[in-house]
């Protein structure tokens, strides 16, 4: 053979690749299970057009109109009421804390303005800080309202007065404009700080492993938790500044309102920044080479992208891919980030989250000193 | 601790991985102060030893002290009084020498760390390079600063693994003369190697083959033990002869040395027998020599049952 090109040299290489391939065990997961898992998620967990979404229902009266109000609202399959409640603040605080999207109030002289033909209207008040979410919904009502209560009355809509006809007003919450950054940005800087802390963190021990440093860190005094919390904090600082920087950005940008506390919003950044370090590092008791680790948390990061409902309405998923999406703390981060940043919530409103968000510090860290050798056995 | 307690006791040691037994039944004692030689082939579990004994391997049989501490309850103890330095450089190789002082100085809760680091530059000739980074330095300067912070913490026992692998001989013997400079202090070292020369440089000296310790004593005890005969054969054409005395009874090991042929034999009679014809050659002389202990660590190699199969 000739000196640039032989078949044997050829499948010498291609005979080293293949059985490197198969000796990496992580690898060829990943080979075989990122495909699958797009597949899965993407094909029936995402859906762009939401439906069933949680709303609390207003109703001032109990008539046979409201009745069918509320029948109508369910035809349209937007809304699912998760929730009847009798006065405008308690729907107030479901709204903030992100229990419902919808707030239905059916006023209440409802029933005496059909009567009268006297322009009936139903409020929606609608959650727009994503503001995909919502308009399929807002859209579909309208018609199918008014023909219900027309056909409540007996009255055929061609016979139907204005004055007869159902006005649904709609009060965008939080984002009258439907501006999608408002919603994408603060989601964001949960995502860049997901995927910086816990890339670099996942190769905190791995790389000690490959450099040969893990031995001599081991020999000497230094207990697990030591080595934990000191390969961990000094991301803190480092999320810290992406903090700023991202925060900084979302104000002069795209001028993304801050009606919240600043206070509360540092709180939950610091409890997910944790989380996410400990995560991290919790990958590199399990990874065996930095590329291992790499890929782990890219194996992490691509459904905690598609299933927190940062690209996705969450709403939106069925109810298999919205319990997973539970796991992730980006999932809890982001309700908490969008209630503060946007909605203005209170410390009531998210301390749910940041109990779970905590709850995922101390479980990563119990996994990660649990698995943490102390030996090279 | 008395003073005549053992720096080291380790009884039946074993360490499995998987179905390969990498230390098997182990026993070593070393008395405080003394440098104690640790030799064998590559995969003897020498290695494997050493961790077991500053407790970064857990024996999946036997028990013993290090230092008065218990091997299998008390790793920290031990962590804190060993210095032990790997085979393979460990030290950061991204931060400055000065820098990886002062890491370990930290770690071990000396104080004040700058006193320490300074004093550890200047004990090892550094100074001017103590903001060079670690990964620049050679292998000899490489070497002689992860001494130095094995020491630092002032250890009273050293578990050196191959220390001088890949060193020049100016540098391995500064690196022996320190040893003696150290164990003169009553620190204890247990040192691995490959280098006749440097056991010869022990105390007493270990031999450890698949796992299973061969030997035990100083060198000159080792090498009786051994009971080898070894005969020095001058004259023309010895590569031929070579080829011709091995193999034949009595004669177990054949070696050319520069001019000189050794055949080594361990039962005396036969390799007289064997060599008889030889002597009477023209130009030939047949000497007694000296048994060195590479022809006996040879011999254990060739005796010793492979388990590794």
């Amino acid at each position: 053979m000739n000196g640039v090109f032989s078949f044997v040299r050829l499948g010498a290489i291609l005979i080293k690749e293949f059985i490197q391939m198969r000796r990496d065990r992580i690898t060829f997961g990943m080979m075989l299970g990122v495909p699958l898992m797009q597949l899965v998620l993407f094909g029936y967990a995402i859906n762009s057009d939401p439906k069933a979404l949680p709303t609390a229902l207003v109703a001032l009266s109990q008539d046979h109109y409201s009745r069918a109000m509320v029948s109508a609202l369910e035809t349209t399959g937007y809304y699912r009421i998760d929730y009847v409640v009798g006065s405008a603040a308690e729907a107030e605080g479901l709204m903030a804390s992100g229990a419902v999207v919808f707030v239905v109030t059916i006023p209440s002289d409802f029933a005496r303005r059909v009567d009268r033909g006297q322009y009936p209207r139903i409020l929606i008040e609608a959650d727009a800080t994503d503001p995909s979410v919502a308009s399929g919904a807002i859209s579909t009502l309208g018609t199918v309202a008014s023909e219900a209560l027309l056909r409540e009355r007996g009255i055929p809509a061609s016979e139907a007065k204005p004055a007869d006809r159902l006005e649904v007003i709609v009060h965008r919450r939080y984002n009258p404009e439907g501006i999608s950054q408002y919603n994408i940005v603060p989601g964001l800087l949960g995502v860049i700080l997901q995927m910086t802390m816990v890339m670099m963190t996942s190769i905190a021990l791995t790389r000690e492993r490959e450099r040969g440093t893990m031995e001599n860190l081991l020999a000497m005094p230094a207990s697990p938790l030591e080595i934990m919390l000191g390969k961990v904090l000094p991301y803190l600082v480092v999320g810290a500044v992406q903090v700023a920087v991202i925060l900084g950005a979302a104000k002069l940008l795209f001028a993304v309102p801050f009606v919240g506390g600043m206070g509360l919003l540092l709180i939950a950044v610091l409890l997910f920044v944790m989380a996410l370090v400990l995560l991290g590092y919790t990958f590199s008791t399990f990874a065996r080479t930095q590329m291992q680790a790499l890929q782990l948390t890219f194996f992490f990061f691509l459904p905690s992208i598609l299933l927190s409902g940062f690209m996705f309405p969450f709403r939106g998923m069925p109810d298999w891919a919205q319990w997973l999406g539970e796991i992730f703390p980006l999932t809890h981060f982001l309700r908490i980030i969008r209630a503060v940043m946007l909605k203005g919530a209170d410390f009531q409103a998210i301390a749910f989250e940041v109990a779970i968000l905590t709850g995922f510090i101390l479980i990563y860290a119990a996994i990660a000193l649990l698995r943490f050798r102390r030996t090279l056995d | 601790m008395g003073a005549e307690m053992n720096a080291i006791d380790v009884h039946g040691l074993v360490k499995r991985f998987g179905e390969k037994t990498v230390v098997n039944q182990v026993s070593m004692s070393v008395k405080t102060g003394e440098i104690v030689g640790f030799l064998g082939p590559n995969g003897s579990g020498k290695t494997t030893t050493i961790r077991i004994m500053c407790g970064l391997l857990t024996p999946d049989e036997g028990d013993g002290t290090v230092l008065g501490f218990d091997l299998r309850t008390e790793a920290l103890k031990i962590k804190r009084e060993v210095g032990y330095m790997t085979q393979r450089f460990s030290f950061y190789e991204d931060l400055t020498i000065a820098e990886n002082l002062a890491f370990v100085a930290r770690l071990y809760q000396l104080r004040p760390v700058d006193a320490y680091v300074t004093r550890t530059l200047d004990d090892l000739g550094l100074s001017s390079r103590r903001n060079q980074l670690a990964g620049t330095l050679s292998g000899g300067w490489k070497q002689r600063l992860a001494l130095a912070a094995c020491i630092m913490h002032k250890p009273k026992l050293l578990l050196l693994d191959e220390p001088t692998a890949g060193v020049d001989p100016k540098a391995r013997r500064d690196f022996w003369d320190e040893i003696h400079r150290l164990a003169a202090d009553g620190l204890t070292v247990l040192v691995s190697t490959h280098y006749m020369d440097e056991a010869e440089r022990c105390h007493r000296i270990s031999y450890i083959s698949y796992g299973t310790m061969l030997a035990t004593g100083s060198v000159a005890d080792v090498v009786r033990d051994a009971g080898l005969v070894t005969y020095v054969i001058e004259g023309p054409g010895l590569e031929r002869l070579a080829g011709e005395l091995r193999g034949r009874p009595g004669v177990e090991q054949v070696a050319p040395f520069g001019a000189t042929l050794h055949v080594v034999g361990s039962d005396p009679a036969a390799l007289k027998a064997a060599l008889a014809d030889v002597e009477k050659r023209d130009g030939m002389t047949i000497a007694r020599g000296e048994t060195s202990l590479e022809d006996v660590f040879i011999q254990f190699m060739a005796n010793a049952t492979d388990n590794m199969q």
